[in-house]
């Protein structure tokens, strides 16, 4: 039960996809355009963040090596094709407003990320919650980053009107460059949140991420037990080659 | 105090040219502009001004203080960026947008990337394309008291004769510091004879311009169109107070050729192709986003270092 916490807690804050490890930055970017549109993606991608990454927990002993990357994207790819399926049938309107962005979750580096540095290495359950931990953080973010540009660049939140009727829109923020702003803001805000706390002497390692540098800063070299960077892997077929 | 000799390491021979003194001679320099700005759309102009100014220096004023920084509000840069800024809004905004433009164009696109000389792009063109795309029907209404209807360059694009006599002076709608081709050109005077600017940049920027719009509009070589391109909108206020800012032009010469040939095609493109009537602050931030690459490409060999081989 203790793995079970640990994981959700690492993918919501510790190891937050969005604004500690900046993957997935595609659809963070591009869909978030309301709140009600980034919590639909966010929801969307955890479901089959959380399923491929138990499928592939459960074939991690029977999928050879060589072919590891194909294999995670072909069950990624069926789950995804299910979910939009699902989308299209039961939610249209949000299967409208996502459009391009479903298929695409195949090709979206934060579940490819974590079937290769975690499903592929652990038993079942943990990566279950492994992937639910990551959805939950992923969908916190894109709801966050969703809700500011609504309210800023539109007036609203998830569709209901809450700014006064003078308020102007400044339309800048449903539009691409707003994307980069408020996420540039809202990281810049969590990052200051962390340096705070560390200054208190709260042990932010926890929050951090293992070692001393950010995952971001990090080049792979390894020491840090949750790999994204599967470094093993890579010499291992550097080897094969030579 | 006087007695004290100065250690420092070289450069050990100065120039009197402090960053204040230049950004100094800039403000006198688009004081023409300013004044046939109030004088052209009356006090609300004035009003503009002052608030876009209030609202660039506090902005950086605040900034330094919570960040715990040396304030530079003394090097008058700030004061440049929201004059220029205001130069380029219409008269008729509401008193909000020079305050939301003054807090981005310091803010976001100065300060956070680390201040005077390190900003990417020039903060008031910035600001403005924000507004420009945030606010378009705010920042594109250019009715007011004097005037109404389109400007200039708009009614030239749907096809109707304008005045260029007008255009010259200035009698004509726009934003408020665009419109006389003659208070801008006096200030470009102050800034060459002063040596704040060469005409490399907009010397080049200007002829290209012309050439590439002979070139696109497909009309051959038709003077008054020419001329009133080239009076009309922000062409001269770019090219003389924003092409040339220090901060985000290239520094080597070949390179300032390369961006003035550059700011000209896009502008013509931008004028001729383009949904808006107006193209002059769109070119010259997408100019300024490649003024590295422009630098890379023409940096001077070091002596001894290449050259020809024989």
């Amino acid at each position: 039960m203790n793995s079970v916490k640990e994981r959700l807690y690492n993918g919501i804050v510790k190891e937050n996809p969005t604004f500690v490890l900046v993957l997935g930055m595609c659809p963070t970017l591009a869909v978030t355009t309301s709140a009600m549109n980034g919590l639909g993606m966010g929801l969307t991608t955890m479901v089959v963040l959380a399923l491929s990454n138990m499928i592939i927990s459960l074939m991690r002993n029977i999928i050879p090596d060589k072919v590891r990357i194909p294999a995670f994207i072909v069950i990624i790819a069926s789950f995804v094709t299910i979910m939009q399926l699902l989308l299209q049938g039961f939610l249209p309107s949000l299967y409208d407003a996502l459009g391009i962005y479903i298929p695409l979750i195949v090709v979206n580096c934060i579940i490819l990320g974590r079937a290769e540095s975690y499903a592929s290495k652990n038993p079942v359950i943990p990566s279950l919650f492994d992937g639910i931990g990551m959805g939950l953080g992923f969908s916190f973010a894109l709801t966050c980053i969703g809700a500011v540009r609504e309210i800023l660049g539109a007036g609203e939140i998830f569709g209901f009107h809450i700014m006064p009727e003078s308020y102007v829109p400044i339309s800048i923020f449903v539009m691409a460059p707003g994307a980069f702003f408020v996420l540039a803001t809202l990281t810049a805000i969590q990052n200051k949140i962390k340096a705070a706390g560390e200054k208190k002497g709260k042990d932010m390692s926890k929050i951090q991420s293992g070692c001393s540098e950010d995952c971001l800063g990090c080049d792979g070299k390894g020491g840090c037990s949750h790999g994204f960077y599967d470094t093993k892997a890579g010499e291992k077929t550097e080897g094969e080659v030579k | 105090m006087s007695g004290l000799m100065k250690v420092s390491s070289n450069p050990h021979i100065r120039a009197k040219d402090t960053t204040s003194r230049m950004m100094l001679t800039v403000v006198i320099a688009l004081l023409p502009t300013t004044f046939f700005g109030i004088y052209n759309f009356g006090w609300r102009a004035a009003l503009i001004i002052a608030l876009t100014i209030a609202s660039t220096v506090l902005t950086e004023f605040l900034y330094e203080k919570i960040v715990g920084k040396k304030s530079t509000i003394g090097d008058f840069s700030a004061v440049v960026t929201g004059l220029l800024l205001a130069l380029n809004l219409p008269v008729s905004v509401p008193w909000w947008i020079p305050v939301i433009g003054g807090v981005f164009a310091i803010l976001v696109v100065k300060m956070l990337f680390g201040g005077l000389g390190q900003n990417f792009m020039n903060p008031a063109l910035a600001a403005r394309c924000f507004l420009l795309i945030s606010f378009t029907s705010i920042m594109t209404n250019f009715d007011c008291d004097a005037y109404t209807g389109a400007t200039p360059l708009a009614a030239l694009k749907a096809g109707e004769s304008v005045n260029v006599y007008d255009m010259i002076i200035g009698n004509i709608s726009g934003t408020i510091g665009e419109t006389s081709m003659i208070a801008i050109v006096i200030g470009a005077c102050i800034l060459i004879f002063c040596g704040i600017i060469d005409l490399r940049i907009p010397g080049t920027y200007i002829v290209s311009f012309v050439v590439f719009l002979v070139l696109f509009s497909g009309r051959g070589w038709d003077g008054q169109y020419v001329s009133a391109h080239l009076a009309g909108g922000g062409l001269m206020l770019g090219a003389f107070f924003m092409a040339t800012d220090y901060v985000t032009r290239p520094i080597t010469k070949k390179g300032q050729y390369i961006y003035g040939i550059f700011l000209g095609f896009l502008t013509a493109i931008f004028r001729v192709f383009g949904a808006s009537a107006e193209g002059v602050s769109y070119a010259i931030i997408i100019g300024n986003l490649l003024v590295p690459l422009i630098e890379r490409f023409t940096l001077p060999k070091a002596f001894g270092k290449g050259g020809e081989k024989a």
